[in-house]
């Protein structure tokens, strides 16, 4: 099945070095590392939508930025159609190995043909957080839109860029869009802006749209618009998206399937309704309680994890959870869990799990069942 | 081309609406514009050539005649009539100013660029050349090249080698200040969005890096032009102008030679100490003006759209 | 019936535009804010409610002008006093938490120095008392005594944000300004900060008065609301009834476009549109271009705010909404 998957991630590294002061090196200290991403795997079907969900310095944008090309992994392999992209296309690139296809690193690993970045780049398109950050201030909506045509050289007559313009801004929903062609960012709203960057990400019909918290920055009433525009994206393309997101309550209308951070790991992976509705993770269940719920009368009972996400520069020993986990063993502090299967599709690390795992599973494909 | 030309004409009147509110800004424009038709109209404006000698009835030179005797400005020692020397020394301190000022920038922005975008070796190297200009004294560098080169007798005309000498000399503060703008700029979403979608080195600066500042280095570049005619004006002062083509600097040299001062001919070195406060006055004026005008984030007022408050402070998160 | 901390009535603020425009800010907006109690101020951006704190409080830029209306800060119109004797209400009476707290923190100064300043500001104490203040502040919003010598770059957003709060207490003030105080900050982070307000408020026993733009937020902590629409008040009730008794179609689209963890629905509702710019409103109702239940009369008439619900002397609390298709008295402040 994972053969056929359109984006592959395996093992994904991605270690940020922290500069040494001169002392350090002739001190012989060790060199740090920011470990923002520490082993990530996933698969992402044509069409599928995936939620990576976790708080701020959990490595979920550095994810999305070694997607796109913007960082280079550590180690790892990212595959989009079975091609190689990412780092060693750029070793490729400067002669260090041979571009066209051959074996990275161990002879045992299987050969890839590798894809040029600006390849990857009409294939996957990323929408960025702050859409008031994101868009040239002074540059027009016309600029901006067509700038991805531009620069891969595509629709290079005026009238099919035109075409090809409107038709973008008109699928994120800018009618009619000659209105939008001569204008400036600043002349648009906060949700307006969004739409553009949504329409200039679309305008290369990419197959993958990497996007990293694109409501946040909205008010409530625009994220909504957001949403579910993307969703009609989804269905009417059949893009596949990876959604970045702090917040598990705007991912549950859209999400097919759901994957939680914690400081550079996965730690739940599942179906998201599945997710939702039975977190095994502490960190899942804890995430889930705290979101906020629109009716007095509804407050529940929420479990708030003490302190802030540890830096990833010393990971906590055994489980990296442990020191905020509320129900933390002796053994979490030594033994660092491995995913198990918990459901359908559904894994989690904890230890917890191991112990509960087989009847819970049982149990869990009996309902299915 | 359609739609840049409505673009273009939409961007110009509302820069004019805007402009039209600053009274200093219209002052600065007033008085660089009128310098400049004075420059270029300079024959229509004096019935002598700066090098006529006026002649009273009996043929004798008029030496040092004050305006009460002759013309609006009355004439120098070796009976010259001083407006007329004026109106051409526009010509040239304009011309040396301009040239050299347009030099420094854009030697200045091509370093700042380089410099900021690039980064790493380049910017370390590049910075470290602005910095050794920077420590060195302008004056006596400036006076020790002019000489120098006049001594090599390379048949160059001495504006030529003023003009060459400011420009290369005064780069120095605009490349600072550009290249920190283009750090900033370098790190903002929409330069790694245009990453994201392919755009190359060449491409990125062309399209984003440069309209950015292109406010800034158009109002430097007034700015520039005021300082490389003041500079012009000390150099020609200290002889260092051509005598053939006199400037501002270069009549206020005369002057000085031939003791106008104690023999109070006032307008003699008056006239060109005026014109080139003049300019470079009405210079400062509009680069300010220019600068504030030109940046987005200082004018825009956050009522006039939705992007208050709410917006701006958030960017701390992540 | 409990004497109210904070009596807005009827405040109108207006900012005069550089090229000339006048944007109408507020308009009429009139609320109480009980003792102990938390109200929030509701709406999308660009409704007026930051405004709404900074004409109280007054603190709005040069452009800015209040045109009419009261603020009763515990019996003294704060229109009325003069801009010396507002000065020592300010953060001795009421204090303010700054939404961004990276840039409403000075960076070069240590955050305990910072929190020391308005209590020096104010002459309350001596040097060692307001040390020693500055220890107790700190515990009290969660940060250890140890970090007081630390800088704000040295904190993360959260402990940042706490930092702010414990800065607003420093002087005990009876009333405390919330600027859409969770808005940058991750969910558990958001978590952390809420509890955080709720212990004190319980602790202390101030008044709250919470700035934000999201519902789940508000129906977390506050016990009356306040939706404002285009510089008005849409709807102002008691939070249970906002939620379940909504009357304005404003709030009932704001509330449907909420997501729903317990209920997913298939499509988000949304409010189409976006929200009125202040230099340029509709005419009539200002929601009316965005309506989807609107009538005739929506573009021509301003609604006023309709009573649904007394005010009941056992503090069942006011519940009025500004809507044509609501039937009922025009609400009345005393």
């Amino acid at each position: 099945m994972s053969d056929h998957a359109m984006l592959e991630v395996r093992d994904l590294y991605k270690y940020f070095p922290i500069r040494q002061s001169m002392l350090d090196i002739l001190l012989r200290r060790p060199a740090n590392n920011v470990k923002a991403v520490d082993g990530v795997s996933f698969d992402l079907e044509r069409g599928e939508v995936l939620a990576i969900v976790g708080e701020s310095g959990c490595g979920k944008t550095t994810i999305a930025r070694t997607l796109i090309g913007l960082e280079e992994q550590t180690d790892g392999e990212i595959l989009f159609h079975d091609e190689l992209v990412g780092a060693h296309e750029r070793r490729a690139r400067a002669g260090l190995v041979p571009l066209e296809a051959g074996t990275v690193g161990s002879s045992e690993q299987k050969v890839f043909p590798r894809m040029s970045m600006k390849r990857l780049r009409q294939q996957a398109q990323m929408i960025f957080q702050d859409p008031y950050e994101s868009l040239n201030p002074r540059a027009t909506i016309l600029e901006i839109v067509a700038e991805p045509l531009v620069v891969h050289g595509l629709a290079r007559g005026r009238d099919e860029r035109l075409e090809r313009v409107k038709t973008a801004l008109e699928e994120a929903g800018l009618r009619p869009a000659e209105d939008y062609f001569l204008r400036y960012p600043h002349e648009l709203s906060g949700g307006q802006r969004q739409r553009v960057v949504i329409a200039s990400a679309m305008v290369l019909q990419p197959e993958l749209l990497i996007a990293d918290e694109p409501v946040s920055m909205l008010d409530v009433s625009i994220r909504a618009e957001i949403l579910n525009l993307l969703r009609d994206l989804r269905q009417r393309r059949g893009v596949s998206i990876v959604f970045i997101t702090h917040d598990l309550s705007t991912v549950a209308y859209f999400a097919d399937r759901i994957a939680v951070m914690y400081l550079g790991r996965m730690v739940e992976t599942g179906p998201a309704r599945e997710v939702l509705a039975n977190p095994q993770h502490p960190y899942t269940k804890a995430l889930i309680s705290v979101i906020p719920v629109p009716n007095p009368r509804l407050r529940r009972e929420r479990v708030i994890l003490q302190g802030e996400t540890p830096n990833p520069i010393d990971l906590p020993s055994g489980c990296r959870f442990h020191p905020r986990c509320p129900v933390a063993v002796e053994a979490c502090k030594v033994t660092d869990p491995a995913n198990v299967l918990v459901g359908e599709n559904h894994h989690a690390a904890c230890l917890l799990l191991n112990v509960a795992a087989s009847p819970n599973i049982a149990s869990g494909e009996a309902a299915s069942t | 081309m359609n739609e840049n030309w409505t673009l273009f004409k939409r961007n110009l009147s509302d820069f004019w609406k805007a402009f039209r509110r600053n009274r200093l800004g219209l002052a600065g424009a007033f008085l660089v514009i009128t310098s400049i038709l004075v420059a270029t109209f300079a024959p229509l404006l004096t019935p002598h050539a700066p090098s006529d000698i006026i002649r009273d009835e009996g043929g004798h030179g008029l030496t040092f005649a004050p305006p009460s005797v002759h013309g609006p400005l009355g004439t120098d020692d070796a009976g010259h009539d001083v407006w007329s020397q004026l109106v051409y020394g526009a010509r040239i301190s304009l011309m040396v100013g301009f040239m050299a000022g347009f030099i420094a920038m854009f030697v200045g922005s091509l370093f700042g660029i380089l410099a900021g975008y690039f980064g790493g070796r380049i910017d370390n190297l590049l910075m470290r050349i602005t910095d050794i200009l920077l420590v060195i004294p302008d004056l006596p560098l400036m006076l020790i090249l002019v000489a120098t080169i006049r001594q090599l007798d390379l048949k160059i005309s001495p504006l030529t080698v003023l003009i060459a000498v400011i420009g290369l000399l005064y780069w120095t503060s605009t490349a600072r200040l550009i290249r920190s703008q283009v750090l900033t700029i370098k790190e903002r979403q929409f330069v790694a969005r245009a990453r994201a979608i392919g755009a190359g080195h060449g491409h990125i600066i062309r399209k984003h890096i440069l309209p950015q500042i292109m406010p800034l280095i158009v109002a430097n570049t007034v700015l520039i032009l005021s300082t490389a005619i003041l500079v012009e004006s000390g150099l020609a002062f200290l002889g260092l102008g051509d005598p053939t083509q006199p400037s501002w600097g270069t009549m206020l040299n005369f002057a000085f030679d031939r003791s106008a001062i104690t023999n109070g001919a006032w307008w003699f070195y008056l006239p060109p100490g005026f014109a080139i406060v003049w300019v470079t006055l009405g210079c400062v004026l509009l680069g300010n003006v220019l600068e504030e005008m030109l940046n987005p984030r200082l004018t825009a007022h956050h009522l006039e759209g939705d992007q208050n408050m709410i917006a701006v402070p958030a960017k701390g998160a992540e | 019936m409990t004497e109210s901390l904070l009596s807005v009535r009827n405040l109108t603020t207006e900012f005069h535009l550089p090229d000339g425009r006048i944007a109408r800010a507020l308009e009429d907006v009139s609320f109480d804010v009980l003792p102990g109690q938390t109200i929030g101020l509701v709406g999308e951006s660009g409704c007026g409610k930051t405004t709404t704190l900074m004409s109280v409080m007054r603190l709005l830029p040069a452009s800015g002008r209040i045109t009419a209306g009261h603020a009763l800060f515990k019996g003294r119109d704060l229109m009325q006093l003069s801009e010396q004797q507002m000065r020592s209400v300010r953060w001795r009476e009421m204090a303010i938490v700054f939404q961004g707290a990276m840039n409403a923190l000075n960076p070069v100064m240590k955050v305990g120095d910072q929190i020391r300043e308005p209590i020096e500001l104010h002459n309350l104490m001596d040097r060692d008392a307001a040390e020693k203040r500055v220890g107790e502040l700190l515990e009290m919003v969660g940060i250890q005594r140890s970090r007081r010598d630390q800088y704000p770059h040295q904190y993360s957003g959260g402990m940042r944000q706490r930092a702010m709060i414990a800065m607003a207490l420093a002087c005990s003030p009876s009333l405390l300004f919330a600027d859409e105080p969770t808005t940058a900050l991750d969910v558990m982070i958001q978590a952390q900060v809420l509890d955080l307000l709720k212990e004190i408020q319980k602790h202390l026993g101030l008044a709250i008065v919470m700035v934000t733009h999201d519902l789940g937020v508000v129906a977390e902590v506050c016990d009356s609301v306040v939706v404002m629409y285009g510089g008005k008040v849409a709807e102002y009730a008691s939070a249970d009834a906002i939620y379940n008794e909504p009357q304005h179609p404003y709030t009932r689209r704001l509330l449907a476009s909420f997501p729903d963890l317990i209920r997913p629905s298939d499509t988000l509702a949304s409010i189409p549109g976006t929200p009125p710019r202040l230099t340029d409103l509709p005419t009539g109702c200002r929601f009316h271009p965005r309506c989807d239940v609107k009538v005739e009369a929506c573009d021509k008439e301003t609604p006023v705010l309709k009573m649904i619900e007394e005010q009941s002397a056992e503090g069942g609390a006011i519940h009025c909404a500004a809507c044509h298709l609501l039937h009922g008295e025009e609400a009345k402040f005393q």
